[in-house]
């Protein structure tokens, strides 16, 4: 679904007579395969990287070096544009600032605008995000008036309205309270399961990845770990290193089994905790 | 120094058909040198509550007391008030505004009228308390990254020497480390300085570990204003106001009612590791 | 204070004149504000004024709500008011130091007074009543002839929406901005009017700063929606007229009529 091949890019500061002055490798020959469906989450401290590359996907950066394919379609070549926007949709971080319109159905109706579906068959796609994300009952209502995670999945909903096979949400509950995220992530993940949409995330919430198929640990633009949530909250000291966390359950357990207690390597949540108490 | 407020009601919109009850007689008493977590969801009333503690929203009724002093006399000076109870906003970096860092750092000393020496030695201060090098001095603060910025916002309300410090939500969109260096640099102005800080967050485990005491606001009103222990027992209540307990101490309720002998209100992975541990005989 | 602004907004209730097409409001507004001129009696504000009262009641928004609206522009018409009674030459009925006060003052500055009020009230009715979205689709429809001349309507009609959507969340965000610097000491209210604009500087860099970053990430959002401009571009809701865009179109020539002939 979502293919890179060694891809650079690199910022370029130019000073007032056009001479560069700095160059900074946001990205440093990244290779990413993610197969469709899979429900990727991606993790990195402030400046890492993850951002630059979430706007790769869908076209939104082009790579200085290397190439990105979503689908076999290269996002260098113009005319792909459109097809690889419709494709994979991006959720990001501030609700205000990704919300066009000032009534919930005409914002989710703009991008089936854009890519010229005809009239009717929006209302029909308009009516089916809405109810996936669970905000009909908001689809006359200002945005203005919404909470953070309300505003959050109507913009899910504008992505969805798209048709879309990826979703890509770049640090989509920075700003939400417990609950917003709660209903930010519950959202995706039941996309994920039930309409076999292809999901990354980015996030600094750790607890928000265990449910992934797949974690990458970004740092200096590179990519450092790769495997499933298992996998990658085993290396509790490493995770740390690159100014990142575990969940506390895990890490709880990760330092009762130093301490001799005989726990399974790498425990995710409190009912797996649970579980292998019970047993 | 003591803040008190007593019974304050304030509505927004007063006087139009949007009008809505924000704060329901709140009262608190805010001491010297006490680390406070503030939490309840957005739209509780948490931010318009803070900013009733320096004055910058009156109340429709009801009294804060400022070391005994009501704000709201006429001969009461409001900005006494706006220096000795600072307050830092959200994404505070979003209002830097100078053309270098110092320059910014001196705006609020100054503001309170002190001279360009003191001013200076107070935005050294501030500087230096956050953390950051003196070198960033003379840069630009647009330059600086993201947790840079956050600092000398930080410290541009430090630098006028408040006896209390209000910070609303201070660790938005930074990484679990810079988190932790923003939450452990708060610690450590409290405890150098004996200021008082009162912490907004939206997460649990972050005021679970820092805070001396946690005031839960729903619905404008006060739900549960105590130590830390005692708020995260009411798992369920905190749940109905969007709200959560921390991990820890969930996964220690659970292995508590599971019939371990472990104490179920640990709030830090350290405490819930010796409780297990002690638990175990180990 | 300053979320009190609701110039621009849109009122969310169920009414016949919500439902008029927004070409309808749109040519009907400017005809409205074309009869206002066409007058030189009171008996013309009066007519206008009913015109105005009747289209309120129709759109179900509580006249409070508008004329609240108008509150911010008060400054502005007092200000025009005074100017134009005091700059108005004809029959002196009184006199101070260097300001005179003449009948034909009093009556232009009561005319200009009510006709601004009149054009505002007329004007925000119009974004009350109609969505930014719809407003847009009827600016473009009734300005698309300038097509032709190469005037890239659609984005301008787009651009207009937008400003209209990030009214309200702009003025918080100066408002926000303005509590802070408080926080910091910052004192707004007091002083002459230099020190007053200098207080201004605090508030307006960080202003620009977060309205480019806002424009930014917006437009970046707009992008990653294949947002590319109008071509190909389809509707959620095309425009459609209706019986009563007709008859809304006859009460507007009734008003323009009434105002030529009025005495």
């Amino acid at each position: 679904m979502v293919n890179f091949d060694k891809v650079t890019f690199e910022y370029i500061r130019r000073d007032e007579e056009g001479n560069v002055e700095s160059i900074n490798k946001a990205l440093d020959e990244i290779d990413l395969d993610v197969k469709k469906g899979d429900f990727i989450a991606i993790l990195g401290a402030n400046g890492s990287g993850k951002s630059t590359l979430a706007r790769h996907i869908n076209a939104l950066l082009t790579p200085t070096e290397g190439t990105v394919f979503i689908e076999e379609m290269d996002t260098k070549e113009e005319e792909n544009l459109l097809k690889i926007r419709q494709k994979t949709g991006m959720v990001f971080q501030n609700p205000d600032n990704q919300i066009i319109a000032g009534i919930v159905e005409e914002d989710v109706g703009f991008g089936p605008e854009n890519i010229g579906v005809p009239t009717k068959e929006i209302w029909e796609r308009v009516a089916f995000a809405l109810e996936k994300v669970g905000m009909t009952a908001y689809r006359e209502k200002s945005p203005n008036n919404l909470s953070g995670g309300q505003k959050q999945r109507v913009a899910i909903a504008g992505i969805l309205a798209m048709k879309p096979e990826c979703i890509v949400l770049d640090e989509p509950t920075a700003m939400l309270d417990p609950k917003g995220r709660r209903e930010v992530i519950e959202t995706v993940t039941e996309l994920n399961k039930k309409e076999g949409i292809t999901i990354i995330l980015i996030t600094h919430y750790m607890t928000e990845v265990v449910g992934a198929d797949k974690v990458y640990v970004m740092s200096d633009g590179n990519v450092k770990m790769t495997g499933t949530p298992r996998e990658i909250f085993k290396e509790v000291e490493l995770l740390k290193e690159y100014k990142l966390d575990v969940p506390q359950v895990t890490e709880i357990a990760y330092r009762l089994r130093k301490e001799g207690v005989p726990l399974p390597e790498c425990i995710l949540t409190v009912d797996e905790f649970m579980q292998c108490v019970r047993s | 120094m003591s803040l008190i407020l007593d019974k304050i009601n304030y509505f927004y919109s007063k006087g139009t058909a949007f009008e809505s009850k924000a704060l329901k007689n709140i009262s608190l008493s805010i001491p010297d040198g006490e680390f406070i977590g503030l939490i309840g969801h957005t739209g509780s009333g948490k931010s318009t509550l803070i900013q009733h503690m320096n004055g910058l929203i009156k109340a429709d009724s009801g009294n804060v007391y400022y070391n005994g002093q009501d704000i709201y006399d006429k001969d009461f000076k409001m900005t006494e008030l706006r220096r000795k109870v600072g307050l830092v906003f959200q994404y505070p970096e979003h209002q830097l505004f100078e053309s270098t860092v110092i320059k910014d750092l001196l705006f609020g000393p100054k503001n309170i009228g002190l001279s360009q020496l003191e001013a200076e030695v107070a935005a050294y201060g501030a500087i230096k308390a956050v953390g950051l090098s003196e070198d960033l001095i003379d840069a630009s603060p647009f330059e600086l990254s993201g947790g840079q910025k956050r600092r000398v916002a930080i410290a541009g309300v430090l630098a006028m020497s408040p006896e209390i410090l209000i910070l609303d939500e201070p660790t938005a969109g930074l990484d679990p480390a810079g988190r932790t260096e923003i939450l452990s640099l708060l610690k450590s102005i409290k405890d150098e300085k004996g200021i008082t800080v009162i912490l907004v967050s939206h997460s649990m485990e972050d005021v679970a570990e820092f805070a001396e005491r946690i005031i839960v606001i729903d619905d404008g009103e006060i739900k549960f204003d105590d130590e830390p222990r005692e708020v995260f027992k009411h798992a369920a209540e905190l749940r109905k106001m969007g709200l959560e307990i921390p991990q820890c101490t969930e996964l220690m309720g659970r292995l508590a009612d599971a019939g371990f002998d472990v104490d179920r209100s640990c709030l830090t992975t350290e405490e819930a590791v010796t409780s297990i541990l002690k638990c175990l005989n180990l | 204070m300053l979320r009190d602004i609701t110039i621009g907004q849109y009122y969310p209730v169920e009414s016949v004149i919500h439902r008029l097409d927004p070409r309808t409001k749109f040519l009907g507004t400017i005809m409205f504000v074309v009869s206002l001129f066409l007058f030189k009696t009171f008996w013309g504000f009066l007519l206008a004024g009913a015109f105005l009262v009747t289209v309120t009641a129709l759109a179900h928004i509580p006249p409070k709500f508008i004329l609240k609206g108008l509150r911010p522009i008060l400054f502005l018409l007092i200000f025009m008011m005074i100017f134009t009674l005091l700059m108005t030459p004809g029959e002196v009925i009184g006199e101070w130091w260097i300001f005179t006060v003449t009948k034909e003052g009093i009556s232009a500055a009561l005319f200009m007074g009510l006709r601004l009020a009149f054009l505002v009230f007329g004007s925000s009715l119009m974004t009350y009543t109609t969505t930014p979205n719809k407003l847009t689709s009827g600016m473009e429809s009734c300005f698309g002839f300038l097509k032709i001349f190469k005037v890239p309507v659609h984005e301008l009609a787009m651009m207009v929406s937008i400003a209209l959507r990030f009214i309200p969340i702009l003025l918080e965000e100066t408002n926000k901005i303005m509590k802070a610097q408080q926080a910091r000491g910052a004192d707004f209210e007091s002083g002459g009017p230099v020190k007053r604009a200098k207080a201004m500087v605090p508030i307006l860099i960080p202003l620009f700063v977060s309205s480019f970053r806002r424009a930014g990430e917006l437009a970046e959002a707009m992008e990653a929606r294949c947002y590319h401009g109008g071509n190909g571009r389809t509707k959620m809701k095309p425009l459609k007229y209706h019986l009563r865009d007709l008859i809304a179109y006859l009460a507007l020539i009734g008003l323009i009529v009434g105002c030529v002939f009025i005495p």
